[in-house]
């Protein structure tokens, strides 16, 4: 196991890595501007990629550069750019109308990562791996995941929901570079080009929403029920 | 041999989709469509006979084929071939010509993807083939380019990609415990998860069920995740609902059920089997809560959907063999029988020109034949005999009387006789109701239509009169190699 036995600088450097990401998914939260979300998504990426970068250097996994630049160009560059269309396309510059606040939704998801924590802290405990970057990389994943549901559950502009989606992807593509460095590489290739056709898939639709329901505000979405 | 029919039925359906792309021809399409699916069901037919109780794998471990993948195969290529017949008769009504390349490219592909996904040996794969197959099905689902069909299919790929990546984060930390037995790096096959199993920390395998339940059970429709799936069906051309609830929902629930045998293996208690039950018998309420006070004759179906996947998650909750060969056994009829109402629900849709239930009067005397057909099928998807869901749910009722899950017994026999009230009683309305003023429908049905609605009844039919000793044993194998560790 990589994180086993991980020098001290390697461990500083990923926990560094896994909190930025954690912040810029903050970032998501606490604004209403759909180009905040893209960029920090972006960001996001290309902080993965760092991550992976960093994983097969200490962990001797060479396999990871290649995703590190895959992940580069379809999560850091080609994904953003497709949503970047979709949002200039449609001219949809923010969310108009709000469920929860952004300071309020910035609060729950602080405790949604405090909840986060105590569950990969009772996990980690399970193998004696509290005290390793582990416990971190867990709670990041949960965390991810966490927040991008809380951003699926409150957001309605469409092109929202699909970065809350990326998210949770992102979220645990993270995890997974320190936890499991050696999952096949396949596996890892085919999610990559799976998100890619996702976010085309999404693309078509946002524009079929528009043409034939006239809004890309799934709040509007309302006519079946029961 | 198994390997040409593998190859073959995955192949027609992907020549019928570069077919359909090239050539755009409607009835070409239309042609190619029914032979590719006619090809996939010729090949899954012997696959079961051919296979015997050790899997086989091919392509570098990747594809597996045992007997629980036949068995799901066989369901999936019926549903598809019975669709393709009906698709026909039923897309010619939309007044769509010039889309309905697209729309039979789309439908091979769901039928290609629907297909492969219960072969795949790489659970990760296993993962992106259920992925797939939720892309694909989008677009059917948004074919009529309606607003409601608009909203129906939004609400499909968002609810279902957000469950479904909670099953990636399962996979992701069944892969973490099988690590610190079996190294770093391995191939994450199920044999090989299972191989592990006992050795897995039980926590983190729990864990890592629970999520992938919840992920896949988000695919198959099991409340409190049904949310996108009455949209889905109800909204969708019903040859599409019809593969969504016939094939798509076994194809998501085989892969339960191979997690569910990994941490069987593991030995970790009840929580697993518990937690499956509890997602049943919670889908069965929800089903006979919305069954009861419906208005849409396809919303109606979808409940229903949502309710026999509660029963077949029943029966793959108390195990054994009662449990697994009454489920698998339910997956078939169910496959069949669903086909048969989605069909009669499309067609009188047609005619009538509406999908409330309300408004549909006097379908006994207006379709004598077809019906008739109907109303039979309406009687077997309610669980009543001679036909071959009242086997296979009591089957399943008695697989559940044991100490633990006795309470899910009882609470699904007054649930289905709940549901079977509310059922009958729309039926009711739509044969039975006075209609005097009310003019006749216009709509005619198509022969492909009502072929394939009796190709679904028959078998149906057969199968409640006369379970064949050896599909009994067939499925008891299944049983057996799903549960390992069990004497």
């Amino acid at each position: 196991m990589l994180i086993q036995h991980l020098d001290p600088l390697a461990s500083s450097l990923f926990s560094l890595l896994a909190i930025a990401c954690l912040l810029l998914s903050f970032v998501m939260l606490g604004s209403r501007w759909l180009k905040n979300y893209l960029y920090a998504f972006a960001a996001e990426s290309w902080i993965i990629a760092a991550l992976s970068t960093a994983v097969g250097y200490y962990g001797n996994y060479p396999e990871l550069y290649l995703i590190a630049i895959l992940t580069v160009v379809f999560r850091g560059m080609l994904l953003p750019y497709l949503i970047w269309r979709i949002i200039r396309r449609h001219d949809v510059g923010r969310e108009i109308h709000v469920i929860l606040q952004p300071s309020t939704s910035l609060v729950v998801g602080a405790f949604f990562v405090m909840f986060a924590l105590s569950v990969s802290f009772r996990v980690a405990a399970e193998f004696h791996l509290e005290l390793t970057v582990a416990v971190l990389a867990l709670t990041v994943m949960l965390s991810m995941k966490l927040i991008g549901f809380l951003m699926l559950a409150t957001r309605h502009e469409a092109v929202s929901q699909v970065l809350g989606l990326l998210v949770l992807e992102n979220g645990i593509f993270l995890g997974s570079q320190i936890l499991v460095p050696g999952m096949p590489l396949l596996i890892e290739l085919v999610i990559l080009f799976d998100l890619l056709i996702i976010v085309a898939c999404f693309g078509v639709l946002v524009g079929y929403l528009m043409t034939h329901v006239g809004t890309t505000s799934t709040l509007d979405l309302k006519r079946l029920v029961g | 041999m198994i390997g040409g029919l593998l190859l073959a039925l995955s192949f027609a359906p992907l020549v019928a989709v570069i077919g359909c792309l090239l050539l755009r021809y409607p009835r070409i399409c239309e042609a190619l469509n029914l032979v590719a699916s006619a090809v996939s069901f010729g090949c899954a037919l012997p696959l079961p006979f051919l296979v015997d109780g050790r899997p086989t794998l091919f392509w570098g471990d990747y594809i597996i084929i045992d007997r629980a993948s036949a068995w799901i195969i066989l369901c999936t290529s019926i549903v598809y071939l019975l669709a393709s017949l009906y698709a026909i008769g039923y897309m010619r009504l939309l007044d769509e010509d010039e889309r309905l390349f697209r729309f039979y490219a789309l439908f091979a592909g769901f039928g290609l993807t629907t297909l492969v996904g219960p072969l795949m040996n790489s659970v990760g794969i296993y993962w992106i083939a259920i992925e797939l197959t939720t892309l694909v099905s989008t677009f059917l689902v948004a074919f009529e380019r309606v607003a409601e069909s608009m909203e129906a299919a939004w609400k499909y790929i968002m609810v279902v990609s957000a469950g479904i990546s909670l099953a990636l984060l399962g996979t992701v930390l069944f892969y973490w415990a099988g690590s610190f037995v079996l190294g770093p790096t391995y191939q994450m096959t199920w044999a090989v998860l299972t191989e592990a199993a006992p050795k897995m920390n039980p926590v983190l395998l729990l864990l890592a069920f629970l999520l992938v339940l919840v992920g896949f059970g988000t695919k198959v429709g099991l409340a409190p995740m049904h949310s996108w799936l009455p949209d889905a069906h109800s909204e969708s051309p019903a040859p599409v609902s019809a593969m969504l609830s016939g094939a798509l929902l076994n194809t998501a629930m085989i892969g339960i059920v191979r997690f569910l045998s990994i941490t069987r293996a593991a030995n970790i208690g009840k929580v697993p089997e518990l937690a499956l039950v509890a997602f049943g018998a919670l889908s069965l309420l929800i089903g006979a809560l919305f069954i009861v006070r419906q208005h849409g004759i396809k919303r109606l179906m979808a409940y229903s959907s949502i309710e026999h996947m509660g029963v077949v998650a029943l029966g793959f909750g108390f195990g054994g063999p009662l449990g697994v060969g009454g489920a698998l056994y339910h997956m078939l009829n169910h496959s069949l029988n669903k086909s048969l109402m989605f069909f009669g629900a499309g067609n009188m849709m047609r005619a009538y020109g509406t999908k409330e239930i309300m408004e549909i009067k006097g379908v006994g005397r207006n379709f004598p034949v077809q019906g008739s057909l109907w109303l039979a099928g309406a009687i077997a998807i309610t669980g009543a005999p001679p036909f071959g869901l009242f086997l296979s749910e009591f089957t399943i009722m008695r697989a559940g009387l044991k100490p633990f899950f006795s309470w899910a017994v009882y609470v699904m026999a007054i649930l289905l006789i709940v549901i079977f009230i509310g059922f009958m009683n729309h039926f009711r309305t739509m044969y039975y109701d006075a209609a005097a003023t009310d003019p006749a429908p216009t709509g005619r049905v198509s022969a492909w239509c009502a072929v394939s609605m009796w190709l679904s009844l028959a078998p149906l039919l057969v199968l409640g009169l006369w379970w064949p000793a050896a599909v009994w044993s067939y499925l008891v194998s299944i049983a057996q190699s799903l549960s390992p560790g069990v004497p």
